[in-house]
């Protein structure tokens, strides 16, 4: 089976500093990819190139089958990247944010109906803004957000941060049942104990490079 | 490009029907605006005879605020890096952000003209209704199209919120101008005709087409960066 991603030696630049130094991954699909390494080493750059934002400089990069220099438009429109902010419109309500980003990709409404219901927010949330969520709540709306996208991969960058014990047992449980539903998630992670269970391969990544820590990788 | 154009303007309006800064911060700014002009001018002959472009420039003021607002809710929580991550149609981003914009400029051109009605006993004639319309409809949406460009432009840089007066000001003067002229052929301000009116609308349809497809074809590179 062709791997999700494919990354063969992925040089990318950042202004004039490398953010990737050859990088060189391989997941396949239903696998959820840790990456840990200490800040600026690349984690960030790596999942900013899988999601097509930031260009490729030399190398390969493969991602759902399609090559991120030629058609990177289709790679972003099948990828869902969650960074440090949950891209979510503060004063509409959880529902009406779901119907948007579904509407991009011309979701149904039972798609959104069944992203809602998936993440737990059909019920008591639906009708309520987003400026009165909790951090868990908006990171559970803006993943419901990548599933009535239709995203098949998930770049996750530090979910755990800002969630109370509760969210974090939610956010996990939700990426389990994202990837038994056929997404496959790659999270860069400072909390390795947490996001270390969850996962299952962990990647270091060190100098915009790769090194496995557990599993195999390229 | 246009299914996008509707699902941004949708959302945008959306917002600001929930968050009433619209109606519960521009528009009293610009009656505000109205109001000190007539305190600074303090002669009714001289503000009734510059009323059309007091109400352009109360327009360009308060067209400021409306661009910095319509960015604001893309960069609150990061949604501008998401439309792009998602692989939106830029063009369809700038045409949606465009017309809510017209929308939101539309009802303030409203309320500036009832204002300088009322404060600049400015008396509006039949004969010339539809150049007034024509105007207002013209104007509108190059002011939406050009402040959506270079609200795009500046929302990515440092010290937007100075750097937009800047670049957006200039480039919208041939729709002060145009815009100003037509209106006070339409109310025959100074003794001006409707059909001197005309031309200038001529003006702000060119503006209108050149700002509509080129915004279109530079909004994508422009937020890329």
């Amino acid at each position: 089976m062709n791997p999700v991603v494919h990354l063969s030696n992925a040089v990318a630049v950042l202004g004039q500093f490398p953010a990737l130094a050859g990088a060189d991954l391989s997941v396949q699909q239903g696998e959820i990819v840790l990456l840990q390494g200490p800040n600026g080493a690349g984690k960030t750059s790596l999942l900013r190139l899988c999601a097509g934002l930031l260009p490729l400089a030399r190398g390969e990069a493969i991602v759902l089958g399609c090559d991120l220099r030629t058609q990177r438009d289709a790679v972003r429109r099948r990828v869902g990247l969650l960074g440090h902010a949950n891209g979510l419109y503060v004063d509409l309500t959880v529902t009406e944010n779901v119907r948007f980003w579904g509407a991009t990709v011309s979701a149904t409404k039972a798609e959104v109906d069944g992203a809602l219901q998936r993440m737990g927010l059909a019920k008591r949330l639906a009708d309520v803004p987003v400026s009165r969520l909790s951090a868990g709540q908006k990171r559970r709306t803006a993943l419901a957000c990548l599933v009535a996208r239709r995203a098949e991969l998930w770049l996750l960058d530090e979910p755990h941060a800002g969630l109370d014990a509760v969210g974090r047992d939610e956010l996990d449980a939700t990426l389990r049942e994202a990837t038994a539903a056929g997404a496959t998630i790659i999270v860069a992670s400072h909390e390795l104990e947490r996001a270390g269970a969850l996962a299952s391969r962990v990647v270091e990544v060190i100098g915009g490079q790769i090194r496995p820590v557990s599993g195999e990788v390229g | 490009m246009l299914r996008v154009a509707r699902l941004v303007a949708a959302k945008d309006l959306r917002v600001e029907l929930r968050s009433r800064v619209v109606t519960n911060q521009v528009l009293p700014f610009a009656a505000i605006v109205m109001v000190m002009f007539a305190f600074a001018l303090n002669s009714d002959a001289v503000v009734s005879r510059v009323a059309p472009g007091l109400v352009w420039l109360a327009t360009l003021f308060s067209l400021l605020i409306l661009v910095q607002r319509s960015f604001a809710i893309e960069s609150a929580d990061g949604a501008t890096d998401a439309l792009r991550a998602a692989g939106v149609d830029p063009a369809g981003i700038y045409l949606g952000k465009a017309i809510a914009l017209a929308v939101e400029l539309a009802a303030l051109e409203l309320v500036l003209l009832i204002s300088a009605v009322v404060l600049y006993s400015t008396e509006l004639r039949v004969g010339g209704v539809v150049l007034l319309v024509t105007t207002f409809v013209a104007a509108t949406c190059g002011l939406a199209l050009v402040g959506t460009l270079y609200g795009g432009l500046a929302s990515g840089v440092r010290g937007r919120e100075t750097l937009l007066p800047l670049l957006l000001l200039p480039v919208v003067a041939p729709v002060l101008i145009g815009a100003t002229r037509a209106t006070e052929s339409a109310l025959g301000t100074g003794g001006a005709t409707v059909a001197d009116g005309w031309p200038w609308v001529g003006l702000l349809a060119v503006f209108v087409a050149l700002f509509g497809v080129g915004g279109t074809l530079a909004f994508g590179p422009l937020i890329e960066e």
